[in-house]
């Protein structure tokens, strides 16, 4: 009975994820290559969602999770005869090391996981503007480090040659998996200290909860989520440091943002909804042809696009498009009302 | 690493600006608890009202009333439209709502004038040296160190000797019990958003100098550092906050000046380490004595 009502909460996301597979085995080639994008973007945002949306501390950081678990798949997969052109300076072990396309994304994974809980240790004590600006350091220390140091990637150059095994399937498989762990998560015991410690850290610390403790937990599962989806990343496309950067930071935030923070529903559902707005620009960038007429927009809109509504949804409707709820098929008409917070209340 | 006068002069000029954008910072920190990730793009927009005016070939006065007009008027915009309803959000929701329109702005610039910019170049003969006893100086360098020195002062005397600069001190010190003695939040947060939004007019004129070439990341890298060094200062104080720029400001233009490309290329990594560790060592900042903004669990 109780499966009734946490199931569903699995299946709609999943559901999500494998709807939007299938729709894009149907559509034409070059199309498909916008849902593969966007479910590799799914996978990011879960990764991201796994950790603030459980801990409701804000974070800027993971990006350079991805980066990492980018870097160590790509590195470890460009075949051994290509790595001297693209990567002169790299480290002799790497030079001589190439492993298959799932154990390197095992190894992304592991690599991301292992910089999160390194990252995390010191940091986990910060919340609130704190933590947001701290982990903003670690993006820019990351992206700092890839983009000169050689001996351990192609530094300024952009990954080429790195086996594009991410199509269709492995960029879905890789978002179920995603899901799957971040739904898992946050049903385990941790996962639930967490969320009660985000409602009420004080009330939490009282029953003898150590916020810090559960804060480092979900940092490190969401650091090695968004290793994996780094490692899916780079088997997508020849990217570089700029790729991972402030921009995407940007717009998988705003994906979470748009989608709902607190829910895996809200980041499945941002993930791809303003996936789809996005491609939908990026066609017409090109100029698209609508049952009403063609639409050729400047190039550039899309970012205006993306911003204004993260912007819009951020002042009007602050829980996000799902509202922060994950699915249930028995809503209870529940409605707490919430006292107006003074100004900056929040010192 | 050889110490010439050039550089210090340079890096003290960087210094004296990086000031300027964090007292911008500071001053809305201190009244709403935001810090606006978006300055950055205020102060291209600034640029770009310099590189239109002079393309339209307005006089140079023109151009900088222009560049005011502009970002003053985005500031109480970004004011109106934004921090008023975010005003009882966390601050974390409204670093990433600034950060949203610091993106937005952006996207709306490089849309509009491309990739490529354009160039503000009437004021570039303050970018010439001149010699004092064998010393090359850039003008810019001692107009930049004046008019912050100048700016400085008038801030000063306008938060220590008007009634709206001490219910400015008020509300940064305790914004709840400033209005229960009838300090009017809006107009207070109107003139706090105004001043730093002079400040940011100010510091486009002066970065334009330095580098005529607008494009849409214009003083994006300049506010992450401001960024940080706020924070190193110590963000909830407006002199920590102030040190803390010039700070930053002086230690990379000199390092970056000083020390060969393959050790300043990872000049971010020392200085966003530095940002983490005062975060976590004295989470109220280095040059502040107390408890800080920063909570901790």
């Amino acid at each position: 009975m109780r499966a009734v009502r946490w199931l569903p909460q699995l299946l709609v996301p999943a559901a999500l994820v494998g709807g939007a597979a299938l729709l894009g085995l149907v559509v034409s080639a070059s199309t498909e290559t916008y849902f593969v994008d966007a479910l590799v973007k799914v996978a990011i945002v879960v990764a991201l969602y796994t950790f603030i949306g459980n801990s409701g501390v804000l974070s800027f950081g993971h990006v350079s999770f991805v980066a990492l678990g980018a870097w160590t798949a790509g590195v470890l997969t460009v075949p051994v005869a290509e790595k001297p052109a693209i990567m002169p300076n790299l480290a002799h072990f790497l030079r001589d090391t190439t492993v298959g396309n799932v154990p390197s994304l095992a190894l992304a994974a592991a690599v991301g996981a292992a910089a999160a809980l390194l990252v995390g240790l010191p940091l986990m004590r910060l919340s609130g503007l704190a933590a947001g600006i701290a982990t903003f350091a670690v993006l820019e220390i990351t992206h700092n480090v890839l983009r000169y140091y050689e001996k351990i990637g192609p530094g300024l150059n952009t990954f080429s040659s790195v086996p594009e095994t991410t199509g269709l399937g492995q960029a879905a498989i890789g978002a179920l998996i995603a899901v799957v762990v971040a739904f898992a998560y946050q049903r385990s015991p941790f996962g639930r200290v967490l969320r009660a410690a985000r409602e009420d850290p004080a009330a939490a610390a009282a029953v003898g909860i150590s916020v810090y403790r559960q804060r480092l937990v979900a940092f490190t599962v969401s650091g090695a989520l968004a290793g994996f989806a780094g490692g899916l990343y780079v088997h997508l496309l020849p990217i570089n440091t700029e790729t991972l950067y402030l921009d995407l930071t940007f717009v998988t935030l705003a994906m979470l943002v748009v989608g709902g923070v607190t829910s895996l529903l809200g980041a499945v559902v941002g993930a791809l909804a303003v996936s789809a707005l996005d491609s939908f620009l990026a066609v017409a960038e090109n100029g698209a042809s609508l049952p009403f007429g063609t639409l050729d927009l400047p190039a550039g809109t899309r970012l205006v696009v993306v911003g204004a509504l993260m912007a819009i949804v951020l002042v009007l409707r602050p829980s996000g498009l799902t509202g922060g709820r994950e699915f249930t098929l028995l809503r209870r008409r529940q409605r707490v009302t919430k006292e107006p917070a003074p100004v900056s209340s929040s010192r | 690493m050889t110490v010439d006068w050039q550089t210090i002069a340079d890096a003290t000029a960087q210094g004296a600006i990086y000031a300027l954008m964090a007292v911008g910072i500071g001053l809305v920190f201190g009244v709403l608890r935001l810090v606006n990730f978006a300055y950055g793009q205020l102060i291209m927009a600034g640029a770009f009202a310099l590189a239109m005016a002079s393309r339209w070939g307005w006089p140079v006065w023109g151009g900088i009333l222009l560049c005011f007009a502009v970002v003053i008027a985005l500031s109480m915009l970004m004011d109106r439209l934004l921090f008023r309803p975010l005003r009882t959000q966390s601050p974390a929701v409204m670093l990433v709502a600034t950060f949203a329109v610091a993106f937005l702005l952006q996207s709306i610039a490089l849309l509009w004038f491309g990739p490529l910019g354009r160039v503000a170049a009437s004021l570039a003969y303050l970018n010439r040296p001149f010699t004092i006893s064998g010393v090359e100086i850039r003008k810019i360098a001692v107009v930049a160190i004046a008019v912050a020195a100048v700016c400085l002062v008038a801030l000063v005397v306008l938060l220590e000797r008007t009634t709206v600069g001490l219910q400015m001190r008020a509300a940064a010190l305790d914004f709840r019990t400033a209005r229960l003695l009838g300090v009017r939040a809006n107009r207070v947060i109107a003139v706090a958003v105004l001043l730093s939004g002079v400040l940011a007019a100010i510091v486009a004129i002066m970065l334009t100098v330095q580098t005529p070439l607008v494009t849409s990341d214009f003083a994006l890298r300049d506010t992450i550092v401001v960024l940080a060094g706020v924070v190193l200062g110590g963000l909830n104080r407006l002199v920590p906050a102030t040190l803390g720029g010039f700070a930053i400001g002086f230690a990379s233009g000199f390092l970056g000046g000083a020390l060969p490309t393959e050790k300043s290329q990872y000049l971010p990594t020392f200085l966003f380490a530095a940002v983490i560790l005062v975060l976590l060592v004295r989470p109220a900042g280095l040059f502040t004595r107390g408890r800080g903004a920063v909570e901790r669990v």
